[in-house]
């Protein structure tokens, strides 16, 4: 759409502007501000430059707990995209079974992050909980408060019960606004059911999927609540992931300056991948 | 973009839908429900598992494993009924994310109508960095926001938890609305304009009810995260707006470990999303298509 080159447009987004730099704009100095000053109590701070951010940057704890988000966020991507296409695929088309499908599936997505961790807490109890019973009494010895493994299974096995529908959703929303001509074209050409896939449904699903990978990577990225509900980080610090670490230090610990240099190079780190994402897609959609 | 998937919703859903059909059907087509159900089942058995035990008395639950309660008592769900500390969280927690629905949708309207009709300095910057926003985690800005909303004395108030949700409900709403308003054509606006409306009443009285679904659509989105967003609503309150979900976390401190009584609470917290997932099931696909990045 050809749109009118017009500044006063400006005092239409100023609400919005206003509301929203109110909450980003004053925590995110705060917060530049405590990373920058040594505190001692009593409300006396230091300058300390960029201390915190070598001290951050350069230690051991702030390496695994990036490695183990990065680990996290690539485990859930490459479950729940894949996954979520292939059920979108299978869903059915018409009729009141999309309907039925679209509500039990949006279902976990409107459960209070907490509750969803408490949930899995519960469902997962090695003595008392379904799931927990189910997989040792089929012989695995399985504790997601002991064994470390057992807990990062049940970690993913959670976020994928939690946000695989949002893919499906997408996904599902993509192939829907497929026009039937492209089918049609594709049955008289005689292509195989992956060429269907690979030339028509993938092409038209990309920039839906593009979303759904956006804002799978960075709430998996962010994840907090669950992870800290479930496992509250353990056993030892093996679900410790960046957001769990970061409030452990500034809540736990209370080193605001160190906790506000990890804020930020967190959210710097958000920020610059989504922003070579960001950058990609609309190169790709100006072609 | 905005040609292929502006228009596609609302004139070639029904056409799409058989045709796929008819793509699909084939050796395939029998047992491709499957998939679908097997995931459905896979997502109500942890659920199934929270209602059953919400139904269980303490020490049925810790007694052992059972599928079903074999002393099905209601116990559990008349405490949550019976004590304000309790049901008060639900209140708290409808109050403050209608306030964040509100406020979300009505602010991003004219903004969103900025985004899609006009261009202007600095808009591509700006919508990045409205959708910066949607990237921050909340874990950072925990702390800042308890200090910033103690400075200006909204500390435990509805209000304060509906501001601070705003941070990543309005670039949503933004996002979701400019997608459906760049599906209407622009000579709708220009007719309205040359018949002698004013800009607020062609947006109120002809724009708005083009775009209702569009409106319903992020109003949904709104609730859906500002109900399910914890770490601000906790450390924003401590007891006059104090929600839900942070009562929860009392059944494990205060009054020993009480799992019925928190399997009730959390079944009760499904319901409100269940309930609204229900009314818009048909624009929900619809909604997340449109948002453009």
């Amino acid at each position: 759409m050809d749109k009118t080159w017009n500044n006063r447009a400006w005092f239409m987004v100023l609400p919005v502007l206003v509301l929203v730099a109110f909450n980003a704009i004053i925590p995110l100095m705060t917060v530049v501000n405590y990373s920058v000053q040594e505190t001692f109590g009593d409300n006396v701070f230091l300058f300390h430059g960029v201390g915190f951010f070598q001290d951050v940057l350069t230690s051991e704890r702030f390496h695994s707990a990036l490695l183990r988000s990065l680990a996290f966020t690539a485990i859930i991507l490459a479950i729940e995209i894949p996954l979520g296409v292939a059920i979108a695929l299978t869903m059915p088309n018409k009729g009141v079974w999309v309907s039925v499908c679209l509500v039990l599936m949006a279902l976990p997505l409107l459960i209070p992050w907490n509750v969803v961790g408490a949930i899995w807490n519960l469902f997962a109890l090695p003595q008392i909980g379904l799931l927990g019973r189910m997989l040792n009494g089929i012989g695995f010895d399985y504790n997601y408060t002991r064994n470390p493994v057992d807990a990062w299974f049940t970690l993913v096995l959670m976020d994928v019960w939690h946000w695989t529908s949002l893919v499906v959703l997408l996904a599902y929303a993509g192939l829907s606004s497929i026009p039937d001509a492209y089918y049609q074209a594709a049955k008289i050409d005689g292509a195989s059911r992956w060429a269907v896939f690979r030339f028509i449904q993938l092409p038209k699903m990309k920039r839906v999927l593009t979303i759904a990978i956006l804002l799978r990577f960075m709430d998996s990225f962010m994840i907090y609540t669950e992870p800290s509900v479930l496992t509250g980080g353990g056993p030892g610090n093996s679900t410790t992931v960046l957001s769990i670490d970061l409030v452990k230090i500034a809540l736990g610990q209370f080193d605001l300056g160190p906790a506000a240099a990890m804020s930020i190079i967190y959210f710097l780190i958000i920020l610059l991948l989504c922003w070579v994402f960001y950058t990609l897609m609309m190169r790709n959609e100006e072609q | 973009m905005s040609e292929n998937t502006a228009v596609a919703p609302s004139t070639t859903m029904p056409r799409a839908a058989a045709a796929s059909a008819a793509a699909r059907s084939g050796s395939r087509a029998r047992l491709g429900w499957l998939v679908p159900t097997i995931y459905i089942v896979f997502l109500m058995v942890p659920i199934y598992w929270l209602l059953t035990m919400s139904f269980k008395t303490t020490n049925e639950i810790l007694g052992g494993l059972t599928l079903w309660p074999h002393k099905f008592t209601f116990a559990n769900y008349q405490t949550i009924f019976t004590d304000p500390s309790w049901y008060m969280g639900y209140v708290n927690s409808i109050i403050y994310v209608t306030i964040n629905t509100v406020i979300s949708v009505v602010a991003a309207l004219p903004a969103a109508y900025a985004f899609s009709r006009y261009r202007f300095l600095g808009d591509k910057h700006l919508f990045f960095w409205l959708l910066t926003n949607r990237m921050a985690p909340p874990a950072v800005f925990a702390l800042p926001f308890f200090q910033l909303y103690s400075a200006i004395g909204l500390f435990d108030t509805h209000i304060a938890v509906a501001l601070s949700h705003c941070l990543f409900n309005v670039p949503l709403a933004v996002w979701i609305l400019e997608g459906f308003m760049s599906g209407v054509p622009k000579e709708i606006d220009e007719t309205a304009y040359i018949d002698g409306y004013s800009w607020p009443r062609f947006f109120t009285k002809i724009f708005m009810p083009l775009i209702a679904s569009g409106i319903g659509v992020t109003a949904f989105f709104c609730f859906m995260f500002s109900w399910v967003e914890l770490l601000l609503a906790k450390t924003l309150t401590s007891v006059a707006a104090k929600p839900i979900a942070a009562a929860m976390t009392k059944t494990a401190s205060a009054s020993g470990y009480q799992i019925g009584l928190l399997a009730a609470a959390g079944v009760l917290t499904i319901i409100p999303g269940a309930v609204v997932i229900y009314f818009v099931r048909n624009y929900i696909a619809k909604g997340f298509a449109l948002g453009r990045v």
